[in-house]
């Protein structure tokens, strides 16, 4: 087996263990006993939707064995959409299980410190769903793009970590930490790396060529 | 023409101040409360004390099986004096049971010196938060939500404390 197959299973256990271990310890919370079937999915939607937030950057930096520059970007486009639906169930969730308290949250009125950086990088992340869906039709150019979704990326990534971090619920801490410092560091890692403030003609070409 | 300069720098701490200020905006309203000069102040409702409220609670020894201790004060605005015999509403999601389920809901009475103690179910966290909710709404006084949050989920009780300023 040669280095570059033992560093692909690395890379992929890595990422299903970051992603696994918190939603596995928080199927085995204590604290589903005291919640109803639509109020649990509504909380497991929230943390797949950050487990998919750490995928995000992993696939459009190529970091990913297995994904080509073009299969990453497709498959960054699919996972996108599926972020946008597990937000929209974790809100239509929560809002069945309580009305008042997740008024209170889309209207900043919570008295939960996490409620208004989860609603901000809600509407960033539906931004930018619909943006990227209609971006063809738009005509929006590649660097126009850049532009705008780099910003509302780190409003999701910044948004949700905070969210999640301040949130005492189904989540062991530790685990919810590790995955919360995975999702900043592979954000700030793309960016860097892709050096995507700089004016640059060549993003496709350096991408295919480092596959 | 202005031109709008961004690069990581001052992207990221643009992000950093808005989140720091929304930390302490929504992190400690207590503390941007006024002082007052006369006397004691009356307490406000707390944002979100009243979700999930159902009018007329009864009277109960206990709700449901117990185990966990709400207690606190209920006192008159201005000279601080107790106020006895008031009627205090408490709800909250426990191991038996949601927020707007009826079998959360119950109601004390303050004693001669303003005290009162209800024994119900573990409040567990909901809502990201692990926190109790109590309501004065007899008409005698100004109605007060409150919604007092626990400091770990693993306390057996929780205070809340009422001044109230007639109606």
């Amino acid at each position: 087996m040669g280095w570059r197959t033992v560093r692909a299973i690395l890379i992929w256990a890595a990422l299903a263990l970051a992603i696994g271990v918190p939603i596995a310890l928080a199927a085995a919370s204590e604290q589903l006993a005291w919640r109803g079937p639509v109020y649990i999915l509504a909380g497991f939607a929230g943390i797949i939707a950050l487990g998919l937030v750490l995928v995000q950057p992993l696939l459009i930096g190529g970091y990913l064995p297995g994904f080509s520059a073009y299969r990453g970007r497709r498959a960054h486009h699919w996972i996108g959409g599926a972020i946008a639906l597990a937000i929209v169930i974790h809100v239509a969730g929560l809002w069945i299980t309580s009305p008042p308290d997740m008024i209170d949250a889309l209207t900043f009125s919570s008295p939960t410190p996490f409620s208004p950086f989860g609603v901000i990088a809600m509407w960033a992340i539906f931004i930018v769903a619909l943006l990227a869906a209609l971006r063809r039709r738009l005509g929006l150019r590649p660097r126009t793009w850049r532009f705008v979704h780099m910003p509302l990326a780190i409003v999701i990534v910044a948004g949700s970590v905070v969210h999640c971090l301040l949130i005492e619920g189904t989540m062991e801490t530790i685990s919810k930490a590790t995955l919360c410092a995975a999702v900043l560091a592979a954000a700030v890692k793309v960016m860097i790396d892709l050096q995507v403030w700089r004016k640059r003609r060549t993003l496709r070409g350096e991408s295919i060529a480092r596959q | 023409m202005t031109m709008i300069v961004l690069n990581r720098r001052n992207l990221l701490a643009a992000g950093g101040s808005v989140l720091a200020t929304g930390m302490l905006a929504t992190g400690v309203p207590g503390l941007l409360l006024p002082a007052r000069a006369d006397g004691l102040a009356p307490t406000e409702s707390m944002s979100g004390g009243a979700n999930n409220y159902r009018k007329g609670a009864a009277i109960v020894d206990r709700i449901g099986k117990g185990g966990f201790w709400m207690s606190g004060t209920v006192r008159r605005a201005g000279d601080g004096a107790p106020l006895a015999g008031q009627r205090i509403q408490i709800w909250a999601h426990t191991v038996e049971g949601q927020e707007h389920e009826p079998q959360s809901h119950g109601a004390t009475l303050t004693d001669k010196d303003g005290k009162f103690r209800l024994e119900m179910p573990q409040i567990i966290p909901i809502f990201g938060q692990p926190h109790g909710h109590l309501a004065y709404d007899s008409g005698e006084f100004k109605t007060v939500f409150l919604r007092p949050v626990m400091r770990s989920a693993k306390e057996t009780s929780l205070e809340a404390h009422f001044v109230l300023q007639p109606a």
